[in-house]
Formats: C-alpha cells, sequence, structure tokens
C-alpha cells in the first residue's frame, strides 16, 4: 500500500484511470466468461444429444454469445475510456 | 509504457490523416475508402451476376459467389429468425452483412489493417438503419399498437405494469441498437488493438540485439491471431446480420 500511495503521489488522477479502467475490464469479463462457457457447453450437449437439431441450435448459441457478450465488451469500452479518453 | 514497451496511444492506431480536404465535405481518408470499396464490390458483384443470370442458367464465376451469398441470408439467417415470410428481407440483410464482413475484412489485409468498423460511426449508422427497419416493419404489420404490444407483454400483473413497460421500454428502443452497435465496434476495436500489441512486441525484440531470438513466439502469435481474427470478422458480421433478422422478426408479430 505504501509503494501505491507513493506512486498516487505523482499523478492521483492518470493513476486512477489506470488502476480503474483494469479493474473495469477484469470484472466485466468475470460474468460474460462463465456465462458463454455455460452456454457453449450446453449447446455442445445438446447437438451430441439431437445431432438433428445441431443447425437450430447453433444459431441460438450464437445468439445468446451476442447477448451475453455485450456486456463483456462495454467493459473492455469503458477500460478505453478510462485509459484513454 | 509497459515492460519498457513503447506502445502507441489508441490516436495513433485508429485515427487516420486525410488524402485531400481535411475538414471539408469531400475528405476521404483510409476508412472512408474501406466503405467505398465495400459498397462498391457488394453492388458489382451482385449486378453481374444478375445480368448475367438473364441468360445463363448454370452458375459460374461471379454468378457463384452471388448465389452462395443469397443461399447463406436464406437458410442460414432468414429461415432460422423470420421464417417463410420474412424472404422479402433478404436483399437488405445480405447488404447489411456484405458490407459489415468486407470493412471487417480490411483488418486483416496487409498494407490496410485497419478495419473499418473500429471507427463507431459505420456500426452506428448500421444499427440506426436496424432500428428504423424495425419499428417501420412493427408500425407497418401492427400499426400504432406496435408500440403497446412491444413495451407491454401479455399476462403482466397490474402492480407490476409500469416497471416491467419502462424495462421493456429501454431494453427494446434504447438498448437494442446502442448495443447491436457496441458489439460491432468494440469487437473490430479489440481485434485491431490485439493485433497491434503483438506486433508491437515483434518489434521491440527486433531492435533488442540477442532477445531477437525470441522474436518467433510473438510471430507465430501474430499469425494465428490474424487467422483468429478472420473467423471474428465473419462471425461479426454475421452475428450483426442475424441480430437485425430476429429483431425485424420479432416486430412483425405481438407475442402472446
Amino acid at each position: 500500500m505504501e509503494l501505491l500511495a507513493q506512486i498516487a503521489g505523482e499523478d492521483q488522477i492518470a493513476f486512477g484511470e489506470a488502476v480503474s479502467a483494469g479493474f473495469a475490464y477484469g470484472l466485466a469479463a468475470i460474468g460474460p466468461g462463465i456465462g458463454i462457457g455455460y452456454l457453449v457447453g450446453q449447446s455442445v450437449q445438446a447437438m451430441a444429444r439431437q445431432p438433428e437439431a445441431a443447425g437450430m441450435v447453433r444459431t441460438t448459441m450464437f445468439l445468446g454469445i451476442a447477448f451475453t457478450e455485450a456486456l463483456a465488451l462495454i467493459g473492455f469500452v469503458v477500460f478505453i475510456l478510462l485509459k484513454f479518453a | 509504457m509497459i515492460f519498457g514497451l513503447e506502445f502507441p496511444t489508441i490516436d495513433h492506431l485508429v485515427e487516420w490523416p486525410s488524402f485531400w480536404g481535411d475538414g471539408e465535405w469531400h475528405t476521404l481518408n483510409k476508412i472512408g475508402l474501406s466503405a467505398l470499396i465495400a459498397t462498391a464490390t457488394t453492388l458489382g458483384i451482385y449486378f453481374i451476376a444478375a445480368s448475367k443470370a438473364k441468360t445463363r442458367l448454370v452458375p459460374s464465376g461471379v454468378q457463384t459467389i452471388a448465389e452462395v451469398g443469397i443461399e447463406f441470408i436464406d437458410n442460414g439467417i432468414i429461415d432460422q429468425t423470420m421464417g417463410e415470410e420474412g424472404r422479402g428481407w433478404n436483399p437488405f440483410l445480405l447488404s447489411i452483412f456484405s458490407f459489415v464482413l468486407i470493412t471487417n475484412m480490411f483488418e486483416i489485409i496487409p498494407g490496410w489493417q485497419m478495419p473499418g468498423n473500429a471507427r463507431m460511426a459505420f456500426p452506428a449508422l448500421l444499427a440506426i438503419v436496424v432500428w428504423l427497419a424495425f419499428i417501420g416493419t412493427g408500425i407497418k404489420h401492427q400499426g400504432p399498437g406496435y408500440f403497446k404490444n412491444a413495451i407491454i407483454p401479455p399476462g403482466v400483473p397490474g402492480a407490476l405494469l409500469p416497471l416491467v413497460a419502462l424495462i421493456e421500454f429501454v431494453s427494446t428502443f434504447l438498448v437494442r441498437p446502442f448495443s447491436l452497435a457496441v458489439r460491432l465496434f468494440a469487437n473490430m476495436l479489440a481485434g485491431h488493438i490485439l493485433l497491434v500489441t503483438f506486433v508491437v512486441l515483434c518489434e521491440s525484440l527486433w531492435t533488442l540485439e540477442w532477445f531477437a531470438v525470441f522474436l518467433p513466439l510473438p510471430f507465430i502469435m501474430l499469425v494465428l491471431l490474424t487467422g483468429f481474427e478472420l473467423m471474428v470478422a465473419f462471425l461479426q458480421a454475421y452475428i450483426f446480420t442475424i441480430l437485425a433478422a430476429v429483431y425485424i422478426g420479432s416486430s412483425m408479430h405481438a407475442d402472446h
């Protein structure tokens, strides 16, 4: 913590931005990571159990991935905004 | 500065100098040029194919590409999301798909290396077009009652209605276009930054005397990631189109 305080003394705002940018993306990646893993796992199971429904499952899977992934991407945009804007 | 590497700033990565007339209406840069090329390629392929299809039934050359594209939209996107009645939307969805795919592809074309969709302007414009398209479809198919049907799902208890209506309104009319645009934009920007990171790593290892023996590691990663970005470019075009189809399909009929 002392080291952090030392660095923070130099440029508090840039320090805060850099740290919170890192946390913003890191935290935003947790939920979608779990979500997409679970989603794809279940889809693979569905396709293995019923190969004739694979096309339909795949379309729905991509839709689900798109919705889930949006959260991580918004986290990434927040990262860019905090770090560079 | 990361581990002594000089990483370029974000402006340097995504802002390109104008070829001419900076600030004027007729100005053009790399990104604008990629949009023009995408439009010209799409129109070229489908108009040439259409003119050839009049005299020839067995497809060849450009006509094959055009037919693969049309069948992909019909079987892969419209049948899965909108059903038979959505077939009329094929030209619209095909235009969006081709435009997004080709502008994305510029990400990995050597010497160009800039996805047009890594600037917010293209995804935002496309998302607004899709937004207008699904609201227009709703009004055409359901009349002014579309707005009521869209924000009030059937079978909600009266006490919860204001809350549910507010959530549905925000998620349908505000979050949909926003997430559609941000998804495409952020994916392409992330891919671009990822490739730049490994290029910077390769470049700085090259200039670090004996450290150059580690050069193959980031370089192999760079080649693999370029292949990965080819997949992402296609996947994002597919997802953008399929979501547009889902949104338009969902406003054709009221929920019941």
